[in-house]
């Protein structure tokens, strides 16, 4: 009798073990609902999506993050502009962020997130992206999902072949699209040609706490560095960038750039220069640039201008750099997964040209070359070429892989997306996109294991996809499922600034990581207090700091008398809730700034400076509990030359 | 005996598994909390289930006016009832060896129980005192003051075992391993006499 027990309960665990993995493997298997595409994107309420994308927001300056596959956006990170929602860049302690040598801009185009990497594969530690207008590399923490480091880059313009890294995150590279005099001076504009100079330029992270430094900037002749990626497992210690404009045209490049038949991809061989550098190489050069690091103790950014650079000429460096002809003005420039492959996209051209990383080393060694560009050797192009894809399409622009051998190529004029076999070249599949595709983007696909399972598409056309909202309209993006031989179309969302690029990996990576609170115990602010009771007013001169705590649902003090017209006050907000999701918000009638949302644990600082005499609310602006509505307080503003004396209360209580 | 014994030393021995386990757990969870606050109740004090659930559920008591969760030093039975369990174990396994060696009547072994049963039935008694006193003994200014359909005041005492719906949240009462090992442990120590008396006429019908 007992045993019978025993074996019954162990079948019926034995049952309820198989209807869970029948359950949980259904979405995107071969169940019956495999025919169901609205079931392969449907994430049910309560449950959670199978992959995070970080999507890039172009002239947003910000970097958004979605599901996958149910396209459902979950956060917006400021990253290059200020960003009212949190008060990023607004707030005292997040002005430095965007601090460049120009001063403070406000603003930038965020193009090409890449997610840190060990050894080929996505370690989620962090996520670096670049500004294209005022050229800055960002790097953003996928713990916090903030960002903590933004660095400027001296003597490029138009920081577009960035910010991709190397396999094991030593470095993530920055390359000019815009060529420029280096360094900057008044010069004719039409002597561009043999004097202006394109930097590329490899910044060296630091393993333990990401911080970045800029180890060397290649000065390569003056063409348009257009995309770059690295190479991966035989190709480690290699970094390809495209080009255009190897004419070197400064006026009307759409005609005068696209006359040569052929422009290369840049081999640069980054251990090389590395080693040259380590042992003296390389000049210093005068520069100045930003480097701004935001403290997650302090929850404060600190803005640094660095006044010098390392150079390098690459004649100085013989054997470490090599032109690869490729045809039609390429634009993509992607390594597949071996390292093997090198794919140009000629975004002029019908076909996609794929190099051979084995023939360029063995053209290298038997110097196969057909000549120079200012002392840099050009392969024989048939000496390089592993092969071209006859692909029927037109516009190529950028590739990704599944990590089974396929690649996918997306075709800007034709709008659609390409499946094509590495190693024999020939066309497995195609599928149209809505409209004009750009960057797509297949979580891991940028990395030695790719997760081929959704392939997104982001597209630069709109038109009819969506309810019409006047002339502007959010970009469109589509998701595929290609774990099937033949790429299926499943979903259609909008997506918020303009997508270059984005980057993505399984939930499993980050989740675990994602901090929920700061901790009141670890917050190192300058201006912080540990609890409500060291909540006080100071004055200093003209300057008033307010150490006000916040705690559902009220501020201390929210009686605030003795502030003068002309005074500078500073609100240091403490947020003294320990508890997952629970922020406060702080505004100030007439306060010249945006409002600021505080964290668990969090101290952030808003700025006013009062101009008028009268009494003045201020309240919280995040709906934190029940009593949100009475979570308020005044302060009174007295004329300059009033002898109202400081005080401040709760609920008529001194604190 | 011999094995009376035995049992005896490890019924008793299992108290001390109040100083490492929390005995009872009080657990709250709402919509708005799909991962409930709980609070671990330790023979020497309060702890939150998660590091910061006391804080958490005093900054919700304080809607209804409740006293923040008592520290170690506010309350007598923080101090007084480790003692207790020290003597009590220390009683069980000292009359746990003398048995063993033959040397005293296993009823000894049921007196144990039975003043350990009396201890325990005081301190449930508390408890509960406890819960009820913070449930009811609320700030008359507090922000919501709810009252019973019979107009009487809400009270907000968790229960002192199972399920009881609190406002918005559902709490659940129910001892954790430390308490289970105590109860455990008082079982072992009757079945040690009850084989301890067997033994016994055993060995005197033997003798006979």
């Amino acid at each position: 009798m007992k045993t019978n027990i025993i074996k019954n309960t162990l079948f019926i665990s034995a049952l309820a073990f198989l209807f869970s993995c029948g359950q949980a493997g259904d979405r995107g298997g071969n169940g019956a609902l495999s025919s169901n595409i609205a079931e392969k994107v449907y994430v049910a309420p309560g449950e959670r999506d199978e992959q995070y994308a970080f999507l890039s927001g172009g002239y947003s300056g910000n970097l958004t993050v979605y599901g996958l596959p149910s396209g459902r956006l979950f956060k917006e990170i400021p990253v290059f502009s200020q960003f009212p929602t949190s008060g990023y860049g607004y707030s005292e302690e997040t002005k430095p962020m965007l601090n460049t040598s120009f001063g403070f801009i406000p603003w930038d185009d965020l193009h090409h997130p890449d997610i840190s990497q060990t050894n080929g594969e996505l370690d989620g530690r962090w996520i670096f992206a670049n500004g294209n207008n005022t050229p800055r590399i960002a790097r953003i923490s996928l713990t916090t999902f903030e960002t903590e480091e933004i660095i400027e880059v001296p003597n490029s313009a138009g920081n577009h072949s960035s910010s991709f890294i190397t396999e094991n995150t030593e470095y993530v590279v920055a390359g000019t699209r815009f060529s420029v005099p280096v360094p900057q001076k008044d010069m004719p504009i039409s002597e561009y040609k043999a004097n202006f100079k394109g930097a590329l330029t490899f910044i060296a992270v630091d393993q333990e706490h990401g911080h970045l430094d800029i180890k060397f900037q290649l000065l390569m002749p003056g063409f348009n560095y257009d995309l770059s990626h690295p190479g991966r497992g035989k190709s480690h210690g290699w970094f390809f960038f495209s080009t255009y404009n190897t004419e070197e045209a400064n006026s009307l490049l759409e005609v005068n750039a696209s006359q040569n038949d052929k422009d290369f991809i840049a081999a640069i061989n980054w251990k090389k220069i590395e080693e040259y550098v380590n042992n003296g190489g390389g000049t210093k050069m005068p520069a100045k640039y930003a480097h701004n690091v935001y403290d997650e103790s302090t929850h404060t950014a600190t803005s640094t201008m660095k006044n010098e650079v390392l150079t390098v000429n690459p004649a100085d460096v013989p054997g470490a750099i090599y032109f690869l002809p490729t045809p039609k003005s390429p634009h993509g420039c992607d390594v597949d997964p071996s390292g093997q492959y090198i794919i140009g996209s000629g975004k002029l051209s019908a076909n996609i040209t794929v190099h051979s990383f084995d023939k360029m080393l063995a053209a290298i060694d038997a110097e196969k070359f057909d000549g120079d560009a200012y002392g840099i050797p050009i392969i024989n192009y048939d000496d390089v070429l592993a092969g071209s894809v006859q692909s029927g399409g037109l516009g190529p622009l950028h590739t990704e892989f599944d990590g089974k051998g396929n690649a996918y190529t997306t075709f800007f004029i034709s709008s659609e997306v390409v499946k094509w076999k590495l190693g024999t070249w020939e066309v497995v599949d195609r599928k149209p996109t809505y409209y004009s595709v750009g960057h797509l983007m297949i979580p891991g696909g940028n990395s030695r294991k790719p997760h081929g399972k959704y392939l997104v598409a982001m597209n630069k056309i709109t038109k009819d996809r969506y309810l019409p909202t006047g002339p502007e309209m959010e970009h469109s993006a589509q998701i595929y499922d290609i774990s099937g031989e033949k790429m299926e179309l499943l979903y259609d969302f909008p997506t918020h600034g303009e997508p270059h690029y984005a980057a993505g990996c399984d939930a499993d990576l980050l989740v675990n990581n994602s901090k929920k609170i700061y901790r009141i115990d670890e917050n190192n602010h300058p201006y912080a207090i540990k609890s409500p009771a060291e909540a006080r007013v100071e004055r200093d001169g003209k300057e008033v700091h307010i150490y006000m705590s916040t705690i559902r649902s009220h501020f201390t003090p929210d009686n605030i008398e003795g502030i003068k017209v002309g005074d500078k006050v500073y609100f240091h907000i403490t947020n003294h809730e320990q508890d997952f999701d629970v922020p406060h918000g702080f505004s100030m009638i007439g306060q010249r700034t945006s409002e600021i949302l505080v964290m668990p644990g969090q101290t952030k600082t808003s700025l006013w400076e009062p101009e008028r005499v009268g009494v003045w609310p201020f309240y919280c602006t995040d709906f934190c509990s029940a009593l949100h509505q009475e979570m308020q307080g005044y302060i009174r503003v007295s004329p300059a030359n009033s002898n109202i004396e400081l005080s401040y209360t709760l609920d008529g209580d001194d604190i | 005996m011999k094995r009376a014994g035995i049992i005896m030393i490890i019924g008793s021995s299992m108290l001390l598994g109040l100083f490492v386990f929390p005995m009872w757990n009080i657990r709250l969870g709402a919509p708005q909390y799909p991962e409930p606050l709980g609070i671990d109740i330790h023979v020497n004090g309060l702890r939150g289930e998660s590091e910061f659930d006391i804080q958490n559920i005093d900054g919700l008591n304080h809607y209804i006016g409740m006293k923040t969760l008592p520290k170690p030093d506010d309350m007598w039975e923080f101090s007084v009832f480790p003692k207790v369990v020290w003597l009590m174990a220390g009683l069980g396994i000292l009359i746990g060896i003398l048995g063993l060696m033959g040397k005293i009547s296993p009823v000894l072994f049921l007196v144990w129980f039975v003043l350990m049963s009396i201890l325990g039935a005081l301190g449930i008694y508390d408890f509960n005192l406890w819960l009820v006193d913070y449930g009811t003994d609320l700030d008359p200014n507090a922000i919501l003051k709810l009252v019973n359909p019979d107009g009487t005041p809400m009270k907000y005492n968790p229960p002192l075992i199972g399920h009881k719906k609190l406002l918005n949240f559902d709490a659940f009462s129910y001892p954790r391993a430390g308490g289970i090992l105590l109860g455990v442990g008082m079982f072992l120590s009757l079945v040690s006499f009850f084989i301890g008396r067997k033994a016994r006429l055993i060995s005197k019908t033997v003798a006979l």
